[in-house]
């Protein structure tokens, strides 16, 4: 068993990092869990414009790094791989990783959100044989071909815009009228000639499992309800992210669509455990904000060590 | 930094290095420009060092290589394949957690 940690950091985002930066600088040792998906979701795009102090903008992957070596510089212990299981009920908790087993007088919790997929068996059986929700990864593999982008949000029309650097054509397919992009994203796509638009639409089906590989899609009209089928060899699903929180049910109070609730800054439910970043956060989103609430979730987590009872300090 | 044990495989090595050798070869199929690709090499270079001499581990370049990642129908990265007598006997795209590899690699020892 090792030895009492005052800190662990779940996750390894802006949030997570922000709050190893804080939490280290302040000589609380924190351990960061990276988490497979280290880095977060910064790790899946290009050029990073609104990140401040970047003039020139920073690719995501870069500025990542840069977060990481900085929590370092001030002595933040990482460890790669996720947690299996936490256990929040009493104090000391215990954080579980594939190969090891930490206690801890506090938990912060930063494991982001991921992205959310349509749920169609054919979906799960082609990804990465034609279906992606990466498209800075997998663009390339797409040279001239035809392909499809679901989802009518900001990143839907940015990864729209993207693949028009490989692909011949991108549909974007949405399941309303109205897409739910900003006006200067939505504009921005509607001048891309390479774009295509099938809104008022949803996906019912990827075809070619019974190749291996994305052959077309079938879609259905709203309304209608007619179907068709489209010829193409790639799907890139765009339809928003669920958050990580498997860990936490019924241990911390999630709202109805699974995010942590937090109350008075980075406080959760149970107190001792703080929570930042998308993980509690469905509306702004950013890497900006997310790193702000991670040195909330660093500073609520300092000061309620402050007032630990005797009977927990080393 | 790759690790010493983990081999660059590529175009032309690919047949002998790869499809010819005996016993199991594990390809992870990357770019430059991957985030999550320069993620996963860490796992890639510890599973390297804990099968040295029972798995041949090591990476090919899609971006340097397209017609082996054309040919093995390479649509996303990372993707890592685990070849045997010269066929794909498992496939793993995207990131997963290092466990995930050691079980599909266990299965064919």
């Amino acid at each position: 068993m090792s030895s009492l940690r005052d800190v662990i950091i779940i996750g390894s985002g802006p949030a997570g990092l922000t709050a190893a930066l804080y939490s280290a600088r302040a000589n609380l040792k924190p351990l960061v869990v990276e988490g497979h998906e280290a880095g977060g979701q910064l790790m899946l795009t290009t050029m990073v414009d609104n990140y401040p102090g970047y003039r020139d903008g920073i690719m995501g992957p870069e500025l990542m790094t840069e977060m990481r070596a900085q929590s370092e510089r001030f002595g933040a212990d990482m460890i790669q791989g996720n947690v299996t299981a936490v256990d929040l009920c009493e104090v000391p908790f215990v954080v579980r990783t594939e190969d090891a087993e930490f206690r801890t007088k506090t938990v912060i919790v930063a494991t982001g959100a991921s992205a959310r997929l349509l749920g169609l068996p054919s979906e799960r059986a082609l990804m990465g044989h034609g279906v992606s929700t990466c498209a800075t990864c997998d663009g390339y593999f797409f040279r001239g071909q035809e392909i499809a982008v679901v989802g009518g949000g900001d990143s839907a029309m940015e990864e729209a815009m993207f693949l028009t650097k490989f692909a011949s054509k991108v549909t974007v397919v949405h399941r309303r009228e109205a897409l739910r992009a900003s006006k200067i994203m939505q504009d921005k796509a509607r001048a891309n000639p390479r774009i295509a638009w099938m809104l008022n639409t949803e996906v019912d089906e990827i075809k070619g499992t019974d190749k291996g590989e994305v052959t077309g899609m079938v879609v259905r009209r709203v309304g209608s309800g007619a179907r068709t089928e489209v010829a193409l060899s790639g799907v890139f699903v765009a339809i928003g992210h669920t958050p990580n929180t498997a860990l936490f049910k019924s241990q911390l109070e999630l709202d109805a669509n699974g995010y942590i609730i937090t109350h008075d800054g980075s406080k959760t439910s149970v107190p001792g455990v703080f929570a930042c970043g998308d993980v509690q956060d469905h509306v702004y989103r950013q890497a900006v904000t997310a790193a702000g609430s991670g040195c909330m979730a660093a500073l609520d987590a300092e000061h309620y060590l402050e007032g630990v009872p005797e009977h927990l300090q080393t | 930094m790759a690790a010493d044990n983990v081999q660059t495989f590529t175009d032309g090595n690919f047949e002998t290095s790869v499809l010819k050798a005996g016993g199991p070869v594990l390809v992870d199929f990357w770019a430059e420009w991957c985030g999550p690709c320069k993620r996963l090499a860490p796992t890639i270079d510890a599973l390297a060092t804990d099968y040295a001499g029972k798995v041949t581990i090591g990476k090919l370049n899609v971006d340097e290589n397209p017609g082996t990642a054309f040919k093995f129908q390479i649509r996303g990265i990372p993707a890592v394949l685990l070849f045997k007598d010269g066929a794909v006997v498992e496939s793993v795209v995207g990131l997963a957690p290092k466990e995930d590899f050691k079980k599909v690699i266990e299965k064919h020892l």
